[in-house]
């Protein structure tokens, strides 16, 4: 499992960078949505990674990190989704206002040379 | 009163959000109403941050480090809020900072959107917010918060510009934050706690094996914050938003920078000081050699830039560079010049970004406004020959007040007596080289030699900025200025000599402010206290049951 875990945050990084560095808006939002995909997903892994094993304290078993996933990164990756998310969603903002003044969806508003 | 101290540390947070939430029910119609709470919403903070700064100087009611359990919780596990000497001044600087760039936006920027009010108070929380906790993760979210609104202020007043640079900017800071959550990620995997204290605390028992993860993390973490810091190969999006926002908000801006360099600040004295981490002088050469190579550009930049908004977001980049290299040198007397230095570029930057609006407005009122193109003029267009005699014509004050301005900042920003940019840069300097840890300290040759680099490259900063700025005074104030009377609002001017007159202030205390910045450091470079001061910060004991059903729900 954390293998498969570990290729799909390469794949999501890998992705995001190349997506990031494309020359249309679009494609750069894409690409930060992914790479924040990878962060969430790295930050979840940092927890180690347990099947089967709830964060519910049970009577008679000790309550260690040997018995029982980590709490923290989930609660962690759920505040970093929502801030991931908003400003997100700030981006598109200036995205679309971009588009709208500039009639391109080129990151610098220029238009492309034929 | 007294049964309100103890939440004092608190008030610089809760005090803007409370006010953003008034502004934000007040709606669009009472224009007054809202710039009055604004700006006694911004100064109140500022008497909030100068009294904390009393606390914990005298160390009076809470002792030198000011511990604030947020819900009672101690600390590993609960989020702290700790006010020690450095917090206390960067409270104070926002303070002052914010005050003048909220007056001088009511002049007019203030009206060119609905929620500018809302959105500057909110930056506000997000920047005291960053330097008040204890929290890797909650500096984490407070760094957002202020970004979020920095978002919105940096378009404020919309126009291609700003959109074009804003989503830079923008994109610029999501990916920062990407690289902040995988570090902390790190951090929190290797040491498995997210208190600052505790992760200080926590690295002595971090097993060999582990190190190359955490240094792993820990870098990850420190190009975060570079990229706000600005260091050079990162720092591409800086001058074209700052140039391109409004002058209050550049004003707000010039704080920014300021938080990446404070979280380097923090986090590599708490983390990797003699006091407790194996790796002392983790990173500090990329600090070094990389704020150098940042005031390299900055210099290079000023020298070409002839539009005054390029040449003030250079002096920024220069600034950003100097501190950063003071970091990496790591003697605690060159840190303590280094938070000198900070005060007095910080509001001679904001100052400057306030003085660039009203100069360029000479060129709106009489020419087009300048190219950043050098149109050098024929040879007979000699300005003065024009047709109206010049002789005799009063010399309107608003002009000689903006020129004397002008000139105070160019002094304070290329680093010229008798202001504090020059004490700032020669306290600098005599630390850096006669310091212990310092250039003739160190045996090591390459230290001693980045030393001197050090020394060249910012007597060379100054020289270019004092060209630089020359060549603009001369541009604005000689050649287009001078003949028009430029209107030029009441508080517009109070913003601007307010923030001049910190600079004097600063200059003329320089010895207590000193004073100030030498224990500062010293504290920063010992972090045993504040590790300790923090952990061993007991929870509240809870009041009697009777107490608190009198009171409600507690």
């Amino acid at each position: 499992m954390e293998a498969v875990l570990a290729l799909v945050i390469g794949v999501f990084g890998g992705a995001g960078v190349w997506l990031v560095l494309r020359p249309r808006t679009f494609q750069v939002i894409i690409g930060l949505t992914l790479l924040s995909y990878g962060v969430n997903l790295f930050i979840f892994s940092m927890g180690s990674i347990f099947i089967d094993k709830p964060p519910i304290v049970k009577p008679g078993v000790a309550a260690d990190l040997e018995h029982y996933t980590d709490p923290i990164p989930q609660s962690l990756v759920l505040t970093a989704i929502v801030i991931g998310f908003a400003t997100t969603a700030l981006f598109l903002v200036a995205l679309i206002a971009s588009r709208g003044l500039s009639g391109t969806d080129h990151v610098d508003g220029a238009r492309e040379e034929p | 009163m007294s049964l309100l101290l103890p939440h004092l540390m608190v008030v610089p947070i809760v005090l803007p959000l409370v006010a953003a939430a008034l502004l934000l029910l007040l709606g669009e119609k009472r224009k007054r109403l809202k710039s009055v709470l604004n700006i006694s919403a911004t100064f109140a903070g500022l008497v909030v941050a100068a009294t904390i700064l009393r606390r914990v100087d005298g160390g009076a009611a809470f002792g030198e480090i000011g511990v604030y359990l947020a819900s009672n919780w101690e600390a590993p596990f609960g989020i702290v809020l700790v006010a020690d000497r450095l917090s206390a001044l960067m409270l104070l600087l926002v303070g002052v900072v914010s005050f003048c760039a909220a007056l001088y936006a009511e002049a007019a920027w203030a009206r060119a959107g609905v929620y500018f009010h809302t959105l500057f108070q909110i930056q506000l929380m997000g920047l005291n917010g960053a330097f008040l906790t204890g929290d890797l993760f909650n500096l984490f979210v407070f760094f957002e918060v202020m970004l979020a609104a920095s978002y919105g202020l940096h378009l404020h007043g919309s126009g291609w510009p700003r959109v074009r640079t804003g989503l830079h900017y923008i994109a610029v800071n999501l990916l920062a934050s990407s690289l902040f959550l995988v570090g902390l990620a790190v951090l929190y995997g290797v040491t498995g706690t997210l208190s600052m204290a505790d992760i200080a605390e926590k690295l002595t028992l971090v097993p060999a094996s582990d190190h190359g993860l955490l240094h792993a993390g820990a870098a990850i973490l420190a190009m975060a914050f570079l990229v706000k810091a600005a260091i050079w190969p990162l720092n591409a999006w800086l001058v074209p938003a700052y140039t391109a926002t409004s002058a209050p908000v550049a004003a707000l801006f010039a704080l920014m920078t300021k938080v990446g360099i404070y979280a380097l600040l923090r986090l590599g004295t708490l983390l990797f000081s003699a006091d407790t981490g194996s790796a002392t002088h983790f990173g500090r050469p990329v600090l070094l050699y990389g704020g150098l190579a940042t005031i390299a550009f900055g210099v290079l930049g000023l020298m070409a830039a002839l539009r005054l908004g390029r040449i003030a977001g250079f002096s920024i980049i220069v600034s950003s560079g100097t501190l950063l290299a003071a970091l990496g040198v790591g003697a605690a007397s060159v840190t303590s010049a280094a938070l000198f230095y900070m005060l007095s570029a910080t509001l001679s930057a904001s100052v400057f970004f306030l003085l660039v609006e009203l100069i360029e407005r000479i060129g709106v009122d009489g020419q087009p406004q300048l190219r950043d193109v050098d149109v050098s003029p024929g040879e007979d267009t000699n300005l003065d020959d024009e047709e109206v005699p010049l002789v005799g014509r009063a010399f309107p004050i608003s002009i000689a007040l903006l020129g004397l301005a002008f000139m105070s900042c160019a002094l304070l920003v290329a680093g010229l007596p008798p202001l504090s940019g020059f004490v700032a840069k020669f306290s600098l300097l005599t630390a850096v080289l006669s310091s212990e840890g310092g250039v003739r300290a160190t045996a090591n040759a390459s230290m001693s030699s980045a030393g001197w680099m050090m020394l060249g490259l910012l007597l060379l900063s100054g020289l270019a900025a004092t060209i630089s700025l020359a060549r603009a005074g001369i541009r604005h104030f000689w050649s287009t200025g001078g003949r028009f009377a430029l209107r030029l609002k009441s508080v517009e001017a109070v913003a601007v000599l307010t923030l001049i007159s910190a600079c004097i202030l600063l200059t003329v205390c320089a010895e207590p402010v000193m004073r100030y910045t030498s224990a500062t450091a010293a504290g920063l470079h010992a972090p045993r206290s504040y590790i300790e001061t923090v952990l061993s910060t007991k929870a509240r004991p809870r009041p009697p049951q009777s107490a608190l059903e009198r009171e409600g729900s507690p």
